[in-house]
């Protein structure tokens, strides 16, 4: 089959370069071994958390402090307008009813262990936990449902470093009895959007809440009309309510997929999930095809552009041999930020700074991974995502701000030599 | 080989993604998940007994291993650690018999009439169910009293044509032999010839039901009609997605068979959309589509969304005229082949197909596509709406349907459908 852009990965950054490449008329398909970090991770956009351990009031001021710093950071490539609108973008393609938030100040949003973390955008369903805002917040627990355990977030976001002063306390309620035992989020979610936990989750707390509280409840308010229990219990209960994001799975992440893959199919678009793209046929410095591994053979996939949004050394964009040599593994694309065959990987602790983590493709403008002289690889091929190099992500809290920063640009660099009209299908 | 897909469990990083897709799970705490009872569990499986027996409530899906970032074979194992189990325990005898459609092919359709009678008498499948345990109320196809292997017996094609070789399955051959006289028309318009090989089951049904020696057996018998013709270069194709993938790559991954004969055969193996697909891009398909003028919901069964090609029937219909073709998104049916036929399986197979059910019922259409033959079963007895093999709406949008067809008989319908 021929293509406009074969998108490498479905991850945020793949499943947003799609996107914008699906809307603005393109024929494009998405191969994947699997599906990305959008289960693992909240949802949020986190676009620049930390500088050197310091933690970022606004992204749009620090991104000039970080990238003084880290000429080849990926967001070196993108220009701020253009990262505005990226955000912007994406806000409103991510879901129901959407996103809160910008790139002007970060919301300190609570972790299922309490710690208060910088996202520059959040669902609508979370940023209520914003912790900026001081007063008195109530976090819920359900009993049996494993890792989310609300006086440890308590007893955590009091302490944490906040501009207003705030109290906290946990409330541990008892779900009604369902013949799946196991509460995992899924199941849980599952119930919110058949069982109506919704009425029950009212019943249950409002009597035990104060007036002026704010109630935490783990992210598991549904899959399919999670925003409309969100409003409804905001609506009965008149309080604030916010999702707090528990550990894998994410259901926010997975309501966030969801989203994007059902938009892309209704333009159109391809996905196939269990492949492996293995390499490419190339002529005159351009791709002409991608070869995909299937169930029983490599097929060539002719396409004028291509975006490498595979990730890194977690997903398998990027790997380290038994040899101790690192790898793109899809192109064998050159790397930077590889520590050299004398010098040390890895730190001995486990939150020091790893010098492997920064490894990874770099780019010139138009995110086009380029050799050791700066020339791209190929004319066509775009990379986006966490195989970009020079960032680090989990410390920097920069990681789905790159992706979809990255994704935008990526497809924003193949629409813009054609511009082509804008398709029917842009809604 | 085998080494490499029990190995693959080393690249499991628990971080939990095929537990959010894994249909069963979801429904029943039966079946604890494929993490925990594929790459956790599997580590405590050496020489001894498993540790636990919930792998026997994997339906065998393969969607974990779809959607695994890591490229762990989390279904291959649960499919392999299952059969230890029955091994160990023995395969009940229900189990062997549902997993021989051949036998009860050959048993049912010299008595079609009675034998679906009995399949649709209530307190017939009451006693069935008392006696060998498939459940009353499990979908079962109707024998269609003929084969389509002695149709085709007697069907001639134009013997100078370009040959393609086709592998029909047994739901095709004993149920759906108006399938496989369409998949045959359709091959014919575009200009082939198509030589159907003696053939008998694919072995996935005993795969899956724990006897994989039996499957060997079935496979190696398989492949030993079909090598000759992929040895002389010629293309397979299958409208069966399951027994298709089976050939294509599971009794290499799951029963581990390293033979030669299958070997050249999964090289040659197309899926009958895939194939289709293939020629229109290579401009070899014919277009000459009359208006359907149609909204149809499109469901792509799991096993086809193993072969990893897409959604190739989508692409074929999309040059129909005025046909809609509606894709959803639900990831399962529930029945798994035989899984949702069982006593004990039956009411997680329906609960695991409620999903798409809504959504088929949501877009009120009285027809809907599914490329697997079992799933189309399943589709019709948890909505009521017929579904048909996409083959067949290629067919009518040619107009190869003949006069003494019924407008829009659309094979599905051969099915009576159980009260659901």
């Amino acid at each position: 089959m021929s293509y406009d852009t074969v998108v490498i990965g479905a991850g945020l950054a793949g499943l947003t370069a799609a996107l914008r490449l699906t809307e603005q008329g393109q024929r494009v398909l998405i191969v994947a071994r699997g599906v990305g970090a959008t289960h693992l991770a909240p949802a949020t956009v986190d676009v620049l958390g930390y500088v050197a351990e310091a933690r970022v009031e606004s992204p749009a001021t620090s991104l000039a402090a970080l990238l003084a710093t880290s000429q080849d950071h990926p967001y070196a490539r993108i220009p701020a307008d253009q990262l505005a609108t990226a955000l912007a973008w994406f806000s409103a393609r991510a879901g129901g009813s959407g996103y809160a938030g910008s790139l002007a100040e970060n919301m300190l949003l609570p972790t299922a262990l309490g710690v208060a973390k910088p996202s520059a955008l959040a669902p609508r369903t979370m940023a209520g936990g914003d912790l900026r805002a001081g007063g008195r917040f109530v976090f819920v627990g359900l009993q049996g449902f494993k890792d989310f355990h609300p006086t440890l977030i308590a007893d955590n976001v009091v302490r944490a470093r906040l501009p207003a002063p705030i109290t906290a306390r946990a409330l541990e309620l008892k779900p009604p009895p369902s013949r799946v035992g196991d509460l995992s989020p899924r199941v849980i979610a599952g119930r919110f959007d058949t069982d109506n936990l919704g009425d029950w989750l009212v019943g249950a707390l409002e009597h035990r809440v104060d007036p002026d509280e704010r109630i935490g409840v783990p992210a598991v308010l549904g899959l399919r009309r999670a925003e409309e229990t969100w409003l409804e219990l905001e609506k009965r209960l008149g309080r604030k309510v916010f999702e707090v994001a528990t550990v894998p799975p994410s259901i926010p992440g997975i309501r966030l997929f969801d989203a994007l893959t059902r938009a892309l199919r209704t333009g159109g678009a391809r996905i196939v999930l269990g492949v492996r793209a293995v390499g490419a046929r190339a002529s005159n410095g351009s791709i002409e095809a991608v070869d995909v591994v299937n169930a029983t053979r490599t097929v060539s996939h002719q396409t004028r552009s291509v975006v490498l949004a595979s990730g890194g050394f977690a997903t398998g964009g990027l790997e380290l041999d038994s040899y101790g040599v690192t790898h793109e593994t899809v192109f064998d694309l050159p790397l930077i930020g590889v520590p050299k065959a004398d010098r040390v990987r890895f730190a001995p602790g486990y939150f020091d700074a790893q010098p492997l983590a920064e490894a990874g493709v770099a780019t010139d403008d138009l995110l086009r991974p380029i050799d050791s002289s700066g020339h791209p690889v190929y004319a066509n091929l775009h990379a986006a995502g966490a195989i970009l190099g020079a960032a680090v992500p989990w410390k920097e809290k920069s990681g789905t701000g790159i992706s979809v920063a990255t994704g935008y640009a990526a497809a924003e660099a193949i629409l813009a030599p054609h511009t082509q009209p804008l398709s029917e299908a842009v809604r | 080989m085998n080494d490499l897909i029990r190995d693959s469990l080393d690249h499991c990083v628990k971080c939990t993604t095929c537990e959010t897709y894994c249909p069963v799970s979801k429904v029943t705490p039966l079946f604890p998940g494929p993490k925990y009872v594929g790459p956790q569990a599997e580590r405590y499986r050496g020489a001894g007994p498993s540790p636990d027996a919930s792998v026997d409530y994997c339906s065998g899906c393969g969607i974990c291993t779809q959607v695994c970032p890591q490229d762990v074979k989390i279904a291959e194992i649960n499919s392999r650690a299952r059969a230890k189990l029955w091994e160990k325990r023995g395969v009940p005898l229900r189990n062997q018999m549902i997993a021989r459609p051949t036998v009860i092919g050959r048993l049912g359709t010299p008595v079609a009439p009675l034998a679906n009678w009995a399949l649709r008498n209530r307190a017939v499948r009451a006693l069935v169910q008392s006696a060998t345990g498939i459940h009353r109320d499990a979908p079962m196809p109707s024998f269609a009293g003929r084969t389509f292997q002695r149709w085709s017996r007697s069907h001639r094609g134009e013997p100078e044509a370009p040959a393609v070789v086709y592998f029909h399955g047994c739901g095709t051959n004993y149920y759906e032999p108006l399938v496989g006289e369409m998949v045959v028309a359709v091959l014919e318009h575009n200009g082939f010839r198509v030589i159907v090989p003696p053939q008998d089951c694919c072995g996935l049904p005993l795969q899956s039901n724990g006897n994989f020696p039996a499957a060997r057996t079935y496979v190696r018998r398989l492949v030993a009609h079909l090598a000759p013709h992929a040895r002389a270069g010629l293309s397979i194709v299958s409208n069966s997605t399951s027994c298709g993938l089976m050939l294509k790559r599971e009794a290499h991954e799951i029963l581990g068979l390293e033979d030669d004969d299958l070997k050249v055969v999964s090289d040659s193996m197309y899926d009958l959309c895939e194939f289709l697909l293939g020629l229109h891009e290579r401009g070899a398909l014919r277009t000459d589509f009359r208006s359907l003028p149609m909204k149809v919901p499109y469901h792509a069964p799991c096993q086809q969304r193993g072969h990893g090609i897409g959604k190739p029937a989508l692409d074929l219909l999309a040059l129909v005229p005025d046909l809609h073709m509606i894709e959803l998104d639900a990831d399962c049916c529930g029945i798994a082949g035989t899984y949702g036929l069982k006593k004990e399986k039956y009411e997680i197979s329906m609960a695991v197909g409620k999903r798409l059910f809504d959504d088929i019922t949501a877009t009120e259409s009285d027809l809907a596509a599914c490329d697997s033959e079992t799933c189309r079963w399943q589709i019709a007895h948890g909505t009521g709406v017929t579904a048909v093999h996409p083959i067949e709406l290629l067919y009518r949008a040619y107009g190869l349907d003949r006069s003494d067809q019924p407008e829009l008989v659309m094979a599905g319908t051969e099915l009576e459908r159980v009260a659901g």
